[in-house]
């Protein structure tokens, strides 16, 4: 791994944290408020592909775990990790690898709507197929509750989906950095 | 600093941090083995007691666990109607003594023990080509680097606001994201300018001599 690796990741790990800076978002139609800060798990697959990106994740949930208040709300610390959400926040690890790896499959064609579906094949698909589980254990729900009660963050999901696809094609444009 | 330590010369807080990482991961895995509501219960007032032990103000604790909280009303409501109320009692009771043992080791241990912590406990995987002072180092640079990056979306919004763009999520994005990079070139050249080198790190199948 070259400096500038582990330059690209520490600073995607620096970026997802810094989005927890941003207040949540409450838009008229959906219920629970939107954070911003899974964009970055969607940015670090698109922009730094699927090692980087899924390490740069890893790094970020590290920090968490050890205390860093680094999620929306300045939550940080082993309870949020083994807490009921914990399953979301671990699942950006392999978000961020999928996204990474779907992007690169595609990277010599890649349009808006094939990024916007490896964002949300990674960055919500993913997501919830281990966040889910997770919360129906530690909470003793059955899945289908769990589902239902997180399903109302789906809309807001998609839509942070489409401005990560938006935001990373300006970026292959000017700044490419998969393939070299 | 960024940090959720709660400075403290208690026992708890004099404890080194491997044990208590050790402690931490123990207790939550025998949580699931060992079930019952007296048990958790018990175990509920033990860690109350290291609370007052370790002397911590119950607001910064209360602020810590609040989201994990509001949560725990609907999961106990679920069970009442769903299975019965004694399943109920349980479960709440095993996720607080889970998160309060998580909150204690985070607040009374600092953050430059636990990555020293993590970069000795990392050492075997040198065998598997990883070098635990890499990482070490990028967990300092992030660390170092989260506050600039909030500093540089600050004044970016600060510059779109001007333009009337304040709203436009992509016109936030984008300049962040290219500044951002072009920052990362300059750091990682300004690295190898100064001859940063961890030194490679084989892993054990490629054996010695081999890059």
């Amino acid at each position: 791994m070259s400096t500038r690796d582990m330059v690209l990741i520490a600073l995607f790990a620096a970026i997802t944290a810094a989005f927890a800076v941003f207040p949540p978002v409450q838009i008229p139609v959906v219920p629970a408020p939107i954070v911003v800060q899974n964009i970055g798990v969607m940015l670090a697959g698109a922009i730094l592909g699927a090692r980087r990106g899924g390490l740069a994740l890893l790094l970020f949930v590290v920090l968490v775990a050890l205390g860093m208040p680094l999620l929306t709300g300045w939550r940080g610390g082993f309870g949020v990790i083994l807490g009921p959400t914990g399953g979301f926040v671990l699942s950006w690890i392999p978000a961020a690898f999928v996204v990474g790896a779907m992007v690169e499959k595609l990277w010599s064609r890649l349009n808006f709507w094939n990024l916007l579906l490896c964002n949300v094949v990674g960055g919500i698909v993913v997501v919830y197929a281990l966040g889910i589980p997770w919360l129906a254990a530690v909470a003793g729900l059955e899945l289908g509750q769990a589902l239902a009660g997180s399903a109302v963050f789906i809309p807001g999901d998609v839509v942070k989906a489409v401005i990560a696809s938006l935001a990373a094609l300006v970026v292959k444009r000017s700044y490419p950095l998969i393939g070299r | 600093m960024l940090s959720l330590y709660v400075p403290g010369h208690s026992p708890v807080h004099r404890l080194p941090a491997g044990v208590k990482l050790l402690v931490l991961a123990a207790g939550s895995a025998a949580l699931f083995v060992v079930p019952g509501v007296a048990v958790h219960a018990g175990e509920l007032l033990a860690i109350l007691v290291l609370f007052h032990v370790a002397g911590l103000p119950w607001r910064e604790v209360l602020d810590q666990l609040r989201p994990a909280l509001i949560l725990l009303v609907p999961i106990f409501l679920f069970h009442v109607f769903a299975t019965d109320w004694v399943l109920g009692l349980e479960t709440v009771l095993r996720i607080l003594v889970l998160l309060f043992l998580a909150v204690i080791v985070t607040l009374t241990t600092r953050l430059s023990d636990m990555i020293e912590v993590l970069e000795k406990a990392m050492r075997p995987l040198r065998l598997a080509g990883i070098n635990p002072s890499k990482v070490g180092m990028m967990l300092s640079m992030v660390i170092r680097l989260i506050p600039l990056m909030m500093r540089e979306a600050g004044e970016i919004l600060e510059a779109q606001r001007a333009r009337g763009l304040d709203r436009n999520a992509i016109a936030l994005l984008v300049p962040l994201l290219i500044k951002a990079l072009k920052m990362a070139d300059d750091l990682s050249d300004a690295m190898d300018a100064r001859g940063y080198d961890p030194g490679a790190v084989t892993p054990f199948w490629r054996g010695k001599g081999t890059p």
